[in-house]
């Protein structure tokens, strides 16, 4: 796209912020045009969020000055960003769960006694027509689904007229089908006249979406470039500072025998409402089983059926021919089934926020300790060779995790679950919001564990990453499994089809499907191998 | 009107007084809580509100100027407890229950300090007005609506200007928190502070808002005592109902019109236990129904409605999803 560049609607100079001795940013300069769709890239930790906070009201920087149009501005307070036109969709969304979205969207906008209601409901008519955008205004936030969500989140600002929009890290949680939506929502907005920052770690996204890329490496700019005149190649070596091999190695796995059969396994939850529906799949050791699915199709309510953590589950699991439901979760962790599991919020789940990383080490491990008294030299040790074999950042080993990016966090959790020798491996989201390179560390951790004979049921939700580090991919839908499919063979329509549970496999496909489930390697398997 | 009508007309109108306090104190504590404040000091800032109107009445004998001073006693130990939580942000429990020690204490120090005397006769006689009473002569003995009126009019329309204030109060209340901006403003910062900030929405200033109209409501739950109820000062005058209503606000689910017919209840439940004796003499002797039996009914019935709503789904809202957290903007 040709721009003026001499019209900025947004420059941002000498931006810094520190937290503590960390600097977030560091003379930062970043500078959006009228009318594009400008991408912020970098690793976790570089500093992108802290910028967009800054932009936002919700940081207020160290140094640096804004400016919006040419014009001077210091913002103290969200409201004051809000009101020179910058609207900002977080990576964890700010909706009342309990209010209807239109409610949502007038908060803290208007003045006067009366909420307008019929007016506001009209206005939004209109701008869902204009933008594409599909939205019930009077629909509970907590009936909808995640990207409903986010298009509440956009009308929100829409709403507002605002003209810098700022996305952060918008598709992490979107399929295949609700991402095309989105850009093209993004798109007409671009053609409107609306600027766009968007925050991705996915390359190829940049690339289809972005007019421009500006690279934040440790808090500093490293640049801003055309995306017409660079690959994903060169765009990975400026994020990291130097060469990256962007390809995921995936060694075949070796025949061996079934060690995990689950069958007809059920879960209802609280409510009563069925789960996982009669889940029947088997794993080999040193297989990684991939799970596709949108968010809530039953991911973990089957990791924690494995993991003991479901004791009303029915059905049989059986582990190296022994029966795992009905035993508690420490008897199932001294069988050698370890899970991490990543919620939305990073923290919710494994991992004591206000520990340090040692604490958080001897959780797993206090169990097994001898007498009443904790190891904590040895846990020390352990949480230093997790450090190291990782690479987590972090001042020392007696940091508290919450303090730690979300990136290294998750290197915390999945480096304590590899630290027990499992044999078999649960991860459910392990590069959840990981740049480019902390991914690729998780993915070589993964496949080393695999060579070690490890069977690793990874649920993701990068289809392009399920497609190159799996053998098999399950899918599943409203917790049934839709399908077993050969990783090697599948593309991203099938899956996505599979995923919405529309797909109507043919009787090849279906018998192909079933000699997957049961285990049989993929004929196509076995060309590759002999 | 025969005796047994006459008596229970007298009941409920006993009923109704009893509770008007408990609406009072229910709605300052649903607004407080609705912006995601747990204020336990509610039994403290009504002794303080209590002690201070008493006070007032004492030297200046005007009404106006006694529940003016309620509500800024009253209001003196909410701002006490905004500072701590909002500014601070200091466990709202802890400072909820150290403001009803601080509130008893202090209260009952003021109080004391009236010796016992009685509240001037100004200020009892205005409420000691019924405002809405029907005057029944000539209707009174026609049959069918002779004994009705008798009935409505003994039993609701015979009271003073608080009850009806209190009413007045809850439906403004409900029209301010579902049907007004600032009241979907002070909602939304109680479901999710984060979200209203990135929304616009000034926070704190809401908070505080919150938790100031909160005190001023429990305030004027504390004067009704010795203005109306009780004429003069005695010792721990509210007598542990700021507890109720703490209680009260879950049983009516952080609802204000609600807030009136559950006080109702939960007066009623007072009512009866300290009648009981009279009416029934046979059934007093029963444990079970002594009053002190039947002041623990109402904690009862809340407790019967949190099960209730938690079986009816959990799914459900049960109250201001940021109730009890602080909130602060730069936390990472």
């Amino acid at each position: 796209m040709q721009q003026t560049v001499s019209n900025p609607i947004l420059e941002m100079i000498g931006i810094a912020k520190s937290f503590g001795k960390v600097k977030a940013n560091d003379n930062v300069d970043f500078t959006l045009q009228k009318g594009e769709i400008h991408a912020l890239l970098g690793e976790n930790g570089s500093g992108k969020s802290t910028l967009m906070n800054i932009l936002a009201g919700i940081y207020s920087p160290d140094a640096g000055e804004i400016y919006i149009n040419g014009e001077l501005c210091r913002f103290t307070s969200p409201r004051q960003s809000l009101e020179k036109g910058v609207g900002m969709v977080h990576q964890h969304f700010k909706l009342i769960d309990h209010m209807t979205a239109w409610e949502n969207i007038i908060i803290g906008t208007g003045s006067g006694l009366s909420l307008g209601k019929n007016a506001v409901v009209k206005k939004l008519k209109e701008l869902s027509e204009a933008y594409g955008i599909v939205l019930d205004p009077l629909k509970l936030v907590k009936d909808m689904s995640v990207g409903e969500k986010q298009n509440v989140e956009i009308m929100k600002v829409l709403y507002r007229g605002a003209t810098i929009l700022v996305m952060d890290e918008p598709t992490a949680v979107l399929t295949p089908q609700e991402i095309e939506g989105l850009f093209n929502v993004l798109r007409r907005m671009r053609d409107r006249g609306r600027s766009v920052i968007f925050i991705s770690h996915k390359l190829n996204e940049v690339l289809d979406l972005c007019s421009q890329v500006t690279v934040l490496r440790a808090g500093k700019m490293v640049g801003t470039i055309s995306t017409e005149k660079i690959t994903p190649q060169t765009l990975v070596e400026l994020m990291v500072g130097h060469q990256v091999d962007l390809s995921i190695e995936r060694p075949n796995p070796l025949p061996r025998p079934v060690c995990l059969n689950v069958e007809d396994l059920s879960v209802r939850d609280e409510h009563g409402s069925l789960m996982l529906n009669r889940v029947t799949f088997d794993m080999r050791p040193g297989e990684i089983l991939g799970v596709a699915g949108l968010a809530g199709s039953g991911q973990k309510e089957l990791c924690e059926a494995i993991a003991g953590l479901q004791p009303k589950a029915t059905g049989h699991i059986e582990f190296d021919g022994k029966s795992l439901l009905g035993h508690t979760p420490r008897e199932i962790i001294r069988m050698g089934i370890s899970m991490s599991f990543i919620p939305e919020d990073r923290l919710g789940m494994g991992l004591v926020a206000n520990m340090d990383i040692v604490d958080n080490v001897m959780l797993k491990d206090y169990a097994f300790y001898k007498g009443p008294w904790l190891h904590r030299k040895e846990a020390e040790d352990k949480a230093t060779a997790i450090v190291d074999q990782l690479e987590i950042r972090t001042p020392s080993v007696n940091q508290v995790v919450s303090r730690l990016s979300g990136g290294n966090i998750q290197k915390v959790i999945l480096g304590r679950e590899i630290n027990l020798n499992p044999k078999l491996l649960i991860t459910a989201y392990a590069v959840r919001g990981l740049d480019i390179n902390s991914s690729h560390t998780i993915y070589n951790l993964l496949n080393q564990q695999k060579a070690k004979g490890v069977a690793i049921l990874y649920i993701g939700e990068d289809l392009d990453v399920l497609m190159e580090l799996c053998d098999r991919i399950m899918v599943l839908c409203q917790g049934e499994v839709t399908g077993i499919v050969n990783a090697r063979e599948t593309d991203k329509e099938e899956l996505g089809l599979m995923m919405a549970g529309t797909v109507e496999l043919s009787p090849a496909e279906k018998s192909r499907s079933a000699a997957l489930l049961e285990g049989q390697a993929d004929p196509a398997d076995k060309e590759v191998r002999s | 009107m025969n005796s047994v009508s006459l008596s229970i007309a007298l009941l409920l109108a006993s009923g109704i007084r009893i509770s008007t306090p408990l609406i009072l104190g229910a709605l300052g504590e649903t607004v407080t809580e609705r912006a995601g404040h747990l204020n336990l000091g509610v039994e403290g800032m009504m002794m303080l509100g209590g002690a201070l109107a008493y006070t007032v009445a004492l030297h200046t004998e005007s009404v106006i100027l006694a529940l003016l001073g309620g509500m800024l006693g009253a209001m003196f130990g909410s701002l006490v407890y905004a500072f701590l939580t909002v500014a601070l942000r200091a466990n709202q429990t802890v400072t909820g229950l150290a403001l009803t020690t601080f509130g008893v204490g202090l209260g009952n120090t003021i109080g004391k300090l009236g010796n016992g005397a009685n509240v001037p006769s100004a200020v009892t006689q205005f409420f000691g007005k019924g405002p809405l009473t029907l005057n029944l002569d000539g209707i009174e003995n026609k049959p069918v609506i002779g004994p009705v009126l008798t009935f409505i009019n003994e039993a609701i329309l015979k009271h003073n200007i608080f009850v009806y204030l209190a009413i007045i109060l809850a439906i403004i209340l409900y029209i301010f928190l579902f049907k007004t901006r600032a009241g979907l403003h002070l909602r939304a910062v109680g479901e999710s502070p984060a979200a209203a900030d990135a929304s616009g929405i000034n926070v704190n200033r809401v908070k505080y808002t919150g938790i100031l109209i909160g005190g001023a409501l429990a305030g004027l739950a504390g004067a009704y005592y010795p203005l109306a109820h009780i004429g003069t000062w005695t010792d721990n005058i509210t007598g542990g109902r700021g507890w109720i209503v703490v209680a009260l606000v879950i049983f009516v689910r952080w609802h204000p019109i609600k807030a009136i017919f559950g006080s109702f209840l939960f007066g009623l439940l007072d009512i009866i236990g300290l009648r009981l004796p009279t009416l029934f003499p046979g059934v007093a002797g029963l444990a079970i129904f002594s009053e002190y039996a039947f002041n623990m009914y109402p904690y009862i019935m809340t407790i019967i409605v949190l099960i209730a709503s938690y079986i009816r789904g959990r799914k459900g809202w049960m109250g201001p999803a940021a109730l009890g957290h602080s909130y602060f903007r730069e936390e990472r």
